[in-house]
């Protein structure tokens, strides 16, 4: 059951490389800004398996906190990219 | 005012001690005293944004809006299913296009639903909302999903009945 | 205890299964919105599923610690509000440069 989750992590990395591929070959930078966001979302999962497998509960919040700091990136990259400066 | 505001200020504080409780873990008197006090200063400085303007009937929303998930849970699920048969599919039957509707849905929080329901459910993402006048920009990827939304509007009165501002 | 671990092993296999349809859509999609539509989506739930598979045997192997399942919780609601909204963002910035959407018969971007 534990080795399972050793499989599970790394086709998870097969699917970051994936997406890697679109974050080097996307014509323009939306198409890079999705791609980053998908492979945090993908690092979010992959940490909260191997702290399971590696049986260590303090990957949990550091996947929390790499969550949201995700999240706020994206936004601050998409505002930026609408308006061309971030404050008024 | 003064009752909306001491609502908010304990609404805010008890959100918060809840997420210190949790996120720490142990439960001996300096970490709890901390934590109070902690609270306390963040909650006195900025109170006024998480719970904003007069409402009635919160809990009657509460509760509807508690039996409305699992409806949304099932539709993210069948989403997922038919987006998962356009993307493996290998003529790729897609035909995307952008259409837009008007609702009767007039408060921030009620318009916020619909358009994380939107995105999260059958092919379709939200664009643009415009505040005033309840109108909806939203990106479809295929005929199917979009007449569902524009022709039956089944999510728009589920939403509607949630919030109670059918427009009567 | 072998029903439980063939429910853990059926709810992990989903999610993988539609985390890497969230980025084979990403390859094969001809158009920047349509990307987003196969990410926003599949990606979300594959995570959502993955975690729930594993709150579940959590909750039949090591049951002397609860706060952790809380904080798993938390995470699965943080991301099924977190993720459509940075979806929405990207779309609506796209947009308002002047990103013209992909109709179809044209040629692929």
């Amino acid at each position: 059951m534990i080795s399972l989750f050793l499989y599970n992590g790394v086709l998870i990395c097969i699917a970051i490389g994936l997406s890697l591929y679109r974050v080097i070959a996307g014509p323009g930078v939306f198409n890079r800004t999705a791609a980053a966001n998908i492979i945090g979302t993908k690092t979010i999962t992959l940490l909260i398996v191997m702290g399971y497998y590696f049986e260590r509960p303090y990957f949990f919040d550091i996947s929390l906190l790499y969550a949201m700091i995700n999240f706020i990136g994206t936004l601050v990259f998409a505002k930026y990219l609408e308006r061309g400066n971030l404050w008024s | 005012m003064d009752k909306q505001r001491g609502f908010a200020i304990v609404l805010t504080f008890l959100i918060m001690a809840f997420f210190w409780v949790l996120l720490s873990g142990i439960f001996d008197a300096f970490h709890l005293i901390s934590g109070v006090i902690c609270c306390l200063i963040v909650t006195l400085l900025s109170h006024d944004l998480l719970v904003k303007g007069e409402s009635k009937k919160r809990l009657l929303k509460s509760i509807r809006l508690l039996f409305y998930i699992p409806w949304e849970l099932w539709q993210i699920v069948l989403a997922n299913i038919d987006v998962a048969y356009r993307v493996l599919h290998p003529k790729m039957p897609i035909d995307p296009r952008i259409i837009e509707f008007e609702t009767t849905l007039r408060g921030e929080f009620s318009q916020v639903t619909l358009a994380n329901s939107i995105t999260l459910t059958p092919g379709t993402i939200t664009i643009l909302v415009e505040p005033e006048r309840g109108k909806f920009l939203v990106h479809a990827i295929a005929k199917e999903p979009a007449e569902a939304l524009l022709i039956d509007q089944t999510m728009q009165k589920k939403v509607a009945h949630v919030f109670m501002e059918t427009g009567e | 205890m072998v029903i439980i671990n063939i429910i853990v092993t059926i709810l992990l296999g989903a999610g993988l299964f539609f985390t890497f349809v969230g980025s084979i859509g990403l390859l094969r999609f001809p158009d920047f919105y349509t990307r987003l539509h196969a990410t926003g989506k599949c990606d979300t739930l594959g995570a959502g599923l993955i975690i729930l598979g594993l709150l579940i045997y959590h909750f039949f192997h090591y049951s002397e610690t609860p706060l952790i399942p809380a904080k798993l919780i938390f995470l699965i609601i943080f991301i099924f509000i977190a993720n459509p909204t940075a979806t929405h963002a990207l779309m609506k910035a796209a947009y308002q440069i002047g990103i013209k959407p992909w109709k179809t018969g044209e040629k692929r971007e």
